[in-house]
């Protein structure tokens, strides 16, 4: 039948002779890392020692495939991370960003996501677990898993619990087939510390643990105005200096969840703009002020009531 | 004699590159690829066991290789096929089907002719497998 797909050609590389001498600059050019790599400083905020083992993945590549044209042994490297941080500072949207790039550098065929937690891996009841993880795995086959919250998967008070089936099969599919599928596990630090120790296999499984680190308070107000200009809004003068007394303040109350804590306080800061927008019906509305964000409507903020309220006591 | 069903059947068998390929290839169509068995021959046999359970969803070639591997170490003396399945909306049926695994020996039908009323005969095709029981049909060949 003519809609059938054609076998692909053997690739170039395996009819080419070795070669003795490689232009590393030319290389380097012809598979476009540069750019993949500028787009991730320039698309997230600190992070350095994320960036530099994407940095060190991508010249592994690079290497790698430079031996693969001068006939040496080259062997699959395993992909498989695990990323641990406090919250909110970018271990989803990193993992996210991952498969985009290791699709890029030809480490993965496909380049998506699936994002998974314990539900959808581990089943209700016995004989439900295998099926359920294996769909999942096949799901994600071509593309990067991310489990977040990794350490739900392992329940050492219920011996009974089915999460262990999952572990054991997660396992074997990220050993067997390195190839096929990046494995990616995040969570919060303490808790996949234990988690680790309880299941050994998955550290030495596991070959790139990285650690997010929390965010400078310089850090947090440039992810802010990236996340304004993303959204066509900007700080007046006085604003950003009244967020620059904001993100102090708000670090040293509980709860404080880095990036994420700058994105909830922004989604309350454009209600209050729009609110003071709003009040005024008599106007007419330029460019200007519907991007504006003036300083008043920070610092209407909770967060310095609280801390007003906290020295008065 | 050689069962001639589906696609590719007058080709010689596919290699597990080329199945890999044509996986693919449904995969990209976003039809959902599964997995059937049979030690049934006949071309009118349309019910062939399913493999686990029916794979939607799926991107990457690799993971209908991995069940084809266990079906094949499983139901190796059997009859295999791929179905590309299309669920969008006026089509809803089967795109392509494709014989991934053969019993070592197929050994063929046999034609039978029935003389009915005056000089009428009615034939009918019977593969000779199906003259032993189920689930041994192709046992001694493998």
């Amino acid at each position: 039948m003519n809609q059938a797909a054609t076998q692909q050609p053997a690739t170039e590389a395996a009819d080419k002779p070795p070669v003795s001498s490689i232009d590393l600059r030319k290389e380097f050019e012809s598979v476009a890392i540069a750019p993949v790599l500028e787009q991730l400083d320039r698309e997230l905020i600190g992070l350095v020692p994320v960036k530099t083992r994407i940095r060190e993945i991508a010249s592994l590549l690079l290497v790698e495939r430079i031996r693969q044209k001068m006939a040496l042994a080259t062997t699959f490297p395993t992909l498989h991370m695990s990323f641990t941080g406090n919250p909110g500072t970018g271990k989803t949207t990193v993992a996210m960003r991952i498969a985009g790039i290791l699709h890029k550098l030809g480490f993965v065929r496909r380049g998506h996501v699936i994002n998974v937690t314990r539900d959808d891996l581990v089943g209700q009841y016995i004989g439900h677990t295998a099926p359920k993880t294996k769909e999942i795995l096949k799901k994600a086959m071509g593309g990067v898993l991310f489990i977040d919250e990794a350490y739900y998967l392992y329940r050492p008070e219920n011996e009974r619990d089915y999460g262990q089936e999952s572990i054991e099969i997660l396992l074997q599919i990220m050993e067997s087939q390195r190839e096929d599928l990046v494995v990616i596990l995040a969570g919060y630090g303490d808790r996949m510390e234990k988690f680790f120790q309880s299941n050994p296999g998955f550290r030495s499984r596991i070959a790139h643990h990285i650690d997010f680190p929390d965010y400078s308070d310089p850090e947090l107000l440039a992810i802010a105005d990236l996340m304004l200009q993303d959204q066509n809004y900007h700080f007046s003068p006085d604003a950003r200096e009244a967020f620059v007394r904001y993100i102090a303040v708000r670090k040293t109350q509980p709860l404080f969840s880095n990036a994420r804590s700058i994105r909830n306080a922004l989604d309350r800061i454009r209600l209050r703009q729009a609110n003071r927008l709003v009040a005024d019906l008599d106007r007419v509305l330029t460019g200007g002020d519907v991007m504006s964000i003036e300083a008043s409507d920070v610092l209407a903020s909770r967060v310095f009531a609280d801390s007003a309220n906290g020295k008065a006591r | 004699m050689r069962v001639t069903q589906g696609c590719f059947s007058f080709l010689p068998d596919l290699t597990d590159e080329q199945i890999t390929a044509q996986v693919q290839f449904c995969l990209e169509k976003g039809w959902a690829v599964n997995i059937e068995f049979t030690d049934d021959p006949h071309p009118r046999n349309t019910y062939w066991d399913m493999w686990g359970l029916p794979m939607f969803d799926l991107r990457d070639a690799a993971g209908i290789m991995k069940e084809l591997t266990e079906c094949r170490r499983v139901y190796g003396d059997r009859y295999i096929r791929m179905s590309g399945f299309d669920s969008s909306h006026g089509w809803e049926s089967v795109r392509i089907s494709f014989i991934v695994n053969r019993p070592k020996e197929e050994n063929g039908f046999r034609l039978e002719r029935q003389e009915t009323d005056g000089r009428s005969i009615r034939y009918t095709t019977r593969a000779y497998s199906v003259d032993r029981p189920e689930g041994s049909r192709y046992a001694g060949d493998a």
